[in-house]
């Protein structure tokens, strides 16, 4: 279906984009993607080596940059008992790790009005009651790709604290391998988003110089400012970037103000 | 694994300048920035925009003879993946007034604003809600919240950063929104980073006059695109999100005005026709396109499809023949080569050093003359570290930044590149990074106004795959700014064209045909099939065993 021309590259074999190559003298590796022996370079993260191998993702793949939640793998080593989770986008092969991926996993999302809802633990209790029934046997934690320490942040919820729940969640990449795990069947990465949207809406303290300065724009204050500038010739603008004064890097945030005033 | 003890030993140069470098840092002192004429010189002299080799004129469309990078003009040269005398358009699987293709921070916000003017969205897209560019956005999100600061010199930095090519009722209605929108944000639950008393934290990025730069950790735009789709998620009776599903072709109406697009199931295999009063075109960027062989921090799926389908169509394109290189892309450990490294980082005061530890540049120069800097030192003066797989790199002197701000504060303002690099062995906050410039943004794209309405009726568009915001150089945390100002836009212009009443005569691809035989009447043979939808990233090897030429092709 999609064709992607690899003639224009050079005849010499060099890393072109995300394409692996096998450098010279590096070894290779056997692997098992679900049960079945590949050949890898070292060095390779799995993605890298499943496409080495000749897999092309449609699912399993998301921003290759460890953070959208879109290649969730578990694997196991061999000879060790052990389950392991990371990313395939991150973690590096290893000789006959046995790896499946896991892009999706169901999970129940309660919906919800962000403008009506009361900012209070009882809320998010009564949206997500299966939250009680964790057991706090901590297999969310130890899944989780990111470090992220999933039964604090759904203890510190049952207690009330939200805030604190907020940002002991907020590296989740919402992956779902916290929910694949839990013996309570509990959607964690939900839960955790809605007492984020919570904290960030209701707890956090809003931004006061943020809603004047939206009063001053919906009131018009800039248009005229901004009128002229977009008739302004290069010259004019060029004249005016050059003048324009820089504050210091130090200063912190609300305590500078410039020479010139006017148009601010 | 961590550095290699060759490394280790070349790090020693670096902490032997750093006291020096950390006190002059403390009295606010730089190294110097170049003029406006210094940075032309540069420029012209190392960007990879500048080049002449790699690009040629595009052969067809509507902007024919359009000089492009080859793969941008190939892929304008391509064919459509339907045969358009082929399809009943008659037969209608979706019905919906507006129709959203891409789910990123840009159609999410569109299919927000839309749905709120009350007209039913139909929204679609290649991955998962939410795999864009946006959710990979780092650093920050600009916007003229504080008493110092103005519209008005977001506007100077935006053009000035430009190079005062942008398209100027673009940049005045993203300094004008852009505070509206973090105010949207926040008042959607948005996890900014805040001062105790709820004051916007702000920093300095690359070209500003102002600290500008709101954030949330080092993951701004993954929250932006976590609020935004859970806030779509509890609108579902009136957003329909399809995953794996993107357009392959626009469709339009006897009358010329846009009216739905052929989806494609990419798992089952299915096309779909979608009819719909108005379309948004958000597909994001074209990193994946990989121009001149560069590693790009852009997500799987940024193959830019959403200008292959509006140039076919009709529509043209205003920057396109430039593209943005990071100027901090990982260079070491190689399994991490190509992704960002935000300008956070150097905004916190982390300095670019050579090879003997020294100061090169002023570390927040705008992007493409920074990229050039660095390209310059590693090409030119050879004052570049060689990795264990060959790649050059320049540091990036994380460490300085706790000793700044204070310890922790790497691991509190960088948390996401903290993790991503102890997973390889290396701790940032005691050891430097070593980076080199890699493919970032696709700084043009589909040309719109500040309604974000292209040239034909019922089409609109937003986000990276659209041109002139930026003009040919686009500033830190204007890209986030961008998909909310213009996806917001957007869906409320794409909602109130519906709402005054739209008729849709009978649907037709003759668009489609016409493009094919220009391609043919300019002697385009065997042209690539496009949208591509995804990169192929196959061995050689492996392609070759397909062996597509002696079997029959399952299609």
């Amino acid at each position: 279906m999609s064709h992607h021309d690899s003639k224009s590259a050079s005849p010499m074999q060099v890393a072109t984009g995300d394409r692996a190559i096998l450098p010279e003298g590096a070894r290779t590796i056997p692997i098992y993607v679900m049960g079945k022996r590949y050949e890898v370079p070292e060095t390779l993260t799995i993605m890298k080596a499943m496409e080495y191998a000749g897999f092309k993702f449609l699912r399993g793949a998301g921003c290759r940059g460890g953070i959208c939640g879109a290649c969730p793998t578990v694997y196991r080593k061999e000879g060790d008992y052990k389950l392991y989770f990371g990313l395939a986008c991150q973690t590096v092969v290893e000789p006959n790790m046995y790896l499946a991926q896991i892009p999706f996993y169901p999970a129940n999302r309660a919906k919800y009005d962000i403008e009506a809802i009361s900012p209070v633990a009882e809320t998010v209790h009564a949206l997500y009651p299966e939250l009680f029934r964790c057991v706090a046997c901590n297999n969310c934690t130890k899944a989780c790709p990111m470090g992220v320490e999933v039964l604090d942040y759904i203890s510190a919820i049952k207690q009330g604290d939200l805030a604190r729940a907020a940002h002991l969640s907020f590296d989740c990449i919402q992956c779902g391998m916290c929910a694949s795990r839990c013996m309570g069947e509990l959607p964690q990465y939900h839960v955790a988003q809605l007492v984020r949207r919570i904290y960030g809406k209701y707890i956090q303290p809003r931004a006061a110089h943020l809603e004047k300065r939206v009063v001053e724009i919906e009131s018009g204050k800039y248009d005229a400012m901004l009128d002229a500038l977009q008739k302004m010739s290069h010259e004019e603008l060029e004249k005016l970037y050059k003048e324009r004064e820089r504050e210091p890097d130090m200063a912190p945030p609300g305590t500078w103000m410039p020479e010139d005033t006017q148009y601010l | 694994m961590g550095y290699t003890p060759e490394m280790l030993e070349l790090i020693k140069r670096v902490e032997a300048t750093r006291p020096a470098r950390v006190e002059m840092a403390r009295r606010g002192e730089n190294f110097p920035a170049l003029s406006l004429e210094e940075r032309a010189v540069v420029l012209e002299a190392f960007h990879p925009d500048y080049q002449k080799e790699g690009r040629r004129p595009v052969k067809v469309g509507p902007d024919k003879g359009l000089v492009l990078p080859d793969e941008i003009a190939t892929m304008l040269e391509s064919r459509s993946m339907i045969r358009p005398d082929k399809v009943d358009l008659s037969h209608v699987d979706f019905d919906t007034d507006v129709l959203i293709v891409g789910a990123g921070g840009g159609g999410t916000s569109a299919a927000l604003l839309a749905s709120e003017a009350g007209v039913k969205v139909l929204m679609v897209t290649k991955l998962r809600h939410g795999d864009a560019n946006t959710m990979m956005a780092e650093g920050g999100i600009q916007g003229a919240t504080q008493e110092c600061d103005s519209p008005f010199y977001h506007y100077l930095d935006t053009i000035g950063g430009g190079h005062f090519t942008n398209q100027p009722d673009l940049v005045a209605a993203l300094s004008h929104d852009a505070p509206q929108s973090i105010a949207w944000l926040e008042s959607l639950g948005m996890m900014f980073n805040k001062l105790p008393d709820g004051r916007l934290q702000v920093r300095h990025f690359g070209g500003s006059s102002r600290k500008r730069m709101h954030s949330a950790g080092d993951m701004t735009g993954a929250e932006i695109m976590r609020v935004l789709r859970d806030e779509a998620r509890n609108r579902s009776d009136r957003i329909t999100t399809l995953e794996f599903c993107p357009a392959v072709e626009l469709i339009l109406d006897e009358e010329g005005k846009c009216a739905g697009a052929i989806l494609y199931n990419m798992e089952t295999r299915e096309f779909f026709i979608a009819r719909a009063k108005a379309v948004v075109i958000a597909t994001g960027g074209n990193g994946r396109l990989h121009i001149k062989g560069f590693a790009t921090t852009n997500h799987y799926g940024a193959t830019m499809d959403g200008v292959v389908m509006s140039y076919r169509a009709g529509v043209g394109t205003t920057c396109l023949p430039s593209t943005q290189y990071h100027p901090t892309g990982v260079a070491y450990p190689e399994q991490n080569v190509g992704l960002l490294i935000t300008e956070k980082v150097r905004g916190l005061g982390a300095h670019v050093l050579n090879i003997d530890g020294e100061q090169f540049c002023f570390p927040l120069e705008p992007r493409d003359v920074e990229s050039a800097e660095l390209i310059k030192e590693a090409v030119e003066k050879k004052k570049a570290v060689i990795t264990p797989t060959g790649r050059v790199g320049l540091w990036l002197d994380s460490p300085m930044i706790d000793l700044l701000h204070g310890e922790g504060t790497v691991r509190k303002e960088l948390p996401a590149k903290f993790i991503q690099f102890a997973r390889h062995g290396i701790d940032i906050s005691k050891h430097p990074m070593l980076v080199y410039p890699t493919l970032h943004y696709q700084n043009g794209g589909i040309a719109i106004n500040a309604n974000c309405e292209t040239v034909i009726p019922g089409l609109y568009s937003a986000g990276e795959c659209t041109g002139g915001v930026h003009g040919e150089n686009r500033l830190m945390g204007n890209s986030l700014q961008d998909v909310i100002t213009f996806g917001r836009r957007a869906g409320v212009s794409a909602a109130a064209y519906v709402k005054k009443g739209v008729e849709l005569k009978k649907l037709t691809l003759d668009h489609v045909a016409k493009y094919e035989k220009e391609l043919k009447d300019a002697g385009i043979e065997n042209p690539m099939i496009a949208p591509v939808l995804l990169p192929d990233y196959s061995t050689d090897e492996v392609a070759a065993r397909r062996k597509m030429e002696a079997m029959q092709e399952s299609e």
